[in-house]
């Protein structure tokens, strides 16, 4: 906990610092870093007064450093950011709507598909809000082989912000070898479940299969790999004058702000927070394994750069624990009621070929209850509240995504900054658009 | 585990206790092992505050839930439901827990007081909240959609909102 006790000090002119997170108002944190714009798209369109001092620009939906469709509307002084407004719902496709209309089977192939870089989390978030409501206890090999799977997707979902970021900043090279790491990770996770992205194959009960023969040692030579890899990186980036200068001191952060505007994930850790569910409120088994949470010290991008860099040798560690603790057993609860019999079954009893049907045509009934579950993705909180009025269909389901949620820090570090600065802020935030929008 | 159909039903009702515990003048239950305060429109705000002075350092969420077509729930003695529920999430990193705010909105006035004042982090789920269910947030500094587009009619998350079968119109498309 960095956060001070004491109250700001009093000058004759009033406070001159900000006040700790839990005596700070909004109005204080707003007035602090007033940087963001409200206006609508009639008043941004009309034509400015003639003596105006500032322009509003367009930054992106089409723009290659916005991650896909994020527009922003800046505010400029020459070339200096004023104020930003973050306009969103370009790739809102009514995801919450269309999980209302699914069981709890189908519902994961709708979930994976929004944090599309990290689509394993939002399948574990899902489930966990689920099982939670069903009261069901998971065994532990599907509790290891989901968290084996949630590291490796940590892995290339890091190495996807490696290589964007190294894009974004001009370093090309950056780009071909975080892609180059990324694309082996997938094709590990392609062997697991059969697919590179939106693998649905975290179900409610455990897992969609157990792991392929070889999985440990393709894995381990993967593993192997990784820690030179990054040596590379950090001779081409890390420890480059070009990078510290674009990066140190850029879109800082103050750990008080963040925790005002709801940000989680490496953007709190970045500002000396340490603050990772996987440490503090463990889930799977992430008491029982061994690594270090990363946190920063100025909150600004090159932290934000460094925290996920060394995140990716923390996952790398948990991996490694888990290919040696890997225990034997199910990868699914034997609970009839929401694992389908086997293949085997079916052949030999009519109820097992009925029981099979209703699984995949009617779903299982879930009971009546809401219940909220989250998990560290790499971009934070992740969590799925879910509704349930007893039927086999959530009655209500909210994903809160961390990228929509951290996406409002982005005009408070924008500010002051220049344009240039801007692109390596949106980078380092790291936004997925499929979450922010849903 | 052993008996599929019945074992599984019986955690989830919440602890009918009957006498609700009262923090800060709002009525607490357990569910799932995180507490859960029920809590009317006028106290919200106040309730968050003094949450957030207790160590609640940070609002994670606020989401709504359409209860049209479910009007039977669970709730503490003395909690009428109503169509709308506002669900604020909050976290204790010191405690290292959730709680959950539920708030009971009423279709006719679906006006609830913003959190922005306590936590400027709420500003975007609020208007998601608006955009989807058409419930207002009093006192919101920029109350309009974030998801759809500016011009569009109806709040798609209630459950009088038809799902699909809505042609998709482009601006300015010749044939639209």
């Amino acid at each position: 906990m960095t956060t001070t006790e004491k109250s700001p000090r009093l000058t004759s002119e009033g406070a001159q610092e900000m006040a700790p997170r839990a005596i700070a108002g909004g109005v204080e944190v707003l007035r602090e870093v007033g940087s963001v714009l409200r206006i609508s798209e009639a008043e941004a369109g009309a034509d400015a007064p003639a003596d105006a001092e500032t322009t509003i620009i367009n930054m992106g939906p089409q723009h290659p450093s916005t991650h896909g469709v994020l527009r922003l509307m800046l505010e400029l002084d020459g070339e200096t950011v004023l104020r930003t407004k973050p306009v969103i719902g370009y790739l809102h496709t009514g995801m919450e709507k269309t999980g209302e209309t699914l069981t709890y089977l189908q519902g994961g192939t709708n979930v994976t598909r929004m944090d599309y870089a990290s689509p394993i989390f939002n399948e574990l978030a899902f489930c966990l809000s689920a099982e939670q409501l069903l009261g069901l206890e998971v065994p532990p090999r599907a509790v290891w082989i989901r968290m084996l799977m949630c590291e490796l997707n940590r892995l290339t979902s890091h190495f996807l912000f490696l290589a964007t970021n190294g894009m974004d900043l001009g370093s090309t090279s950056m780009m071909i070898y975080g892609w180059r790491e990324r694309e082996e990770g997938l094709r590990i996770l392609e062997m697991i479940t059969g697919l590179r992205m939106n693998h649905n194959f975290i179900r409610v009960g455990g897992t969609a299969a157990d792991l392929p023969d070889g999985w440990q040692q393709r894995l381990t030579e993967y593993l192997d790999s990784i820690p030179a890899r990054l040596e590379e990186y950090e001779i081409l980036m890390t420890n480059q004058p070009i990078w510290r200068e674009r990066l140190q001191g850029v879109g800082s952060i103050t750990t008080e702000e963040a925790l005002a505007l709801g940000a989680t994930g490496p953007i709190l850790r970045s500002t000396g927070y340490a603050w990772d569910l996987r440490r503090d409120m463990p889930y799977l088994a992430y008491d029982q394994v061994e690594f270090d949470v990363i946190v920063g010290t100025y909150g600004d991008c090159f932290d934000r750069y460094a925290i996920r860099l060394n995140e990716v040798r923390e996952s790398v560690r948990i991996l490694r624990q888990a290919i040696e603790m890997m225990p034997a057993g199910d990868y699914r609860t034997q609970d009839k009621k929401v694992t389908p019999p086997p293949r085997a079954r079916i052949d030999e009893s009519m109820e097992a070929l009925i029981h099979h049907f209703k699984i995949f045509t009617e779903g299982f009934k879930v009971p009546e209850g809401d219940a909220y579950a989250a998990v560290e993705s790499p971009r934070g909180e992740l969590g799925v509240y879910l509704v349930s009025d007893g039927s086999a269909k959530p009655y209500r389901m909210h994903v809160r995504g961390p990228s929509f949620v951290n996406l409002q820090v982005l005009p408070h570090l924008m500010h002051g900054g220049l344009i240039p600065d801007g692109v390596a802020i949106i980078s380092s935030v790291d936004p997925i658009m499929g979450e922010v929008d849903r | 585990m052993a008996d599929p159909t019945i074992a599984t039903e019986a955690p989830v009702a919440p602890d009918a206790a009957p006498e609700p515990e009262l923090l800060h003048g709002a009525p607490v239950v357990l569910v799932h092992g995180s507490p859960v305060l029920h809590a009317t429109r006028e106290q919200l705000v106040d309730l968050v505050r003094a949450l957030r002075d207790d160590g609640w350092l940070q609002c994670l969420d606020v989401t709504a839930v359409d209860y049209l077509a479910n009007p039977h729930r669970t709730l503490p003695d003395g909690i009428a439901p109503e169509r709308f529920e506002v669900v604020v999430l909050l976290i204790s990193h010191a405690e290292r827990q959730r709680l959950r705010i539920r708030v009971q909105v009423p279709e006719t006035d679906p006006v609830v007081p913003t959190l922005f004042e306590v936590h400027p982090g709420t500003e975007a789920m609020e208007r998601e909240v608006f955009d989807m269910f058409g419930i207002s947030f009093d006192g919101h500094p920029d109350l309009t959609r974030i998801l759809m587009p500016e011009d569009w009619e109806g709040h798609p998350l209630r459950k009088d909102y038809g799902i699909g079968r809505i042609p998709v119109q482009f601006k300015d498309a010749p044939d639209a």
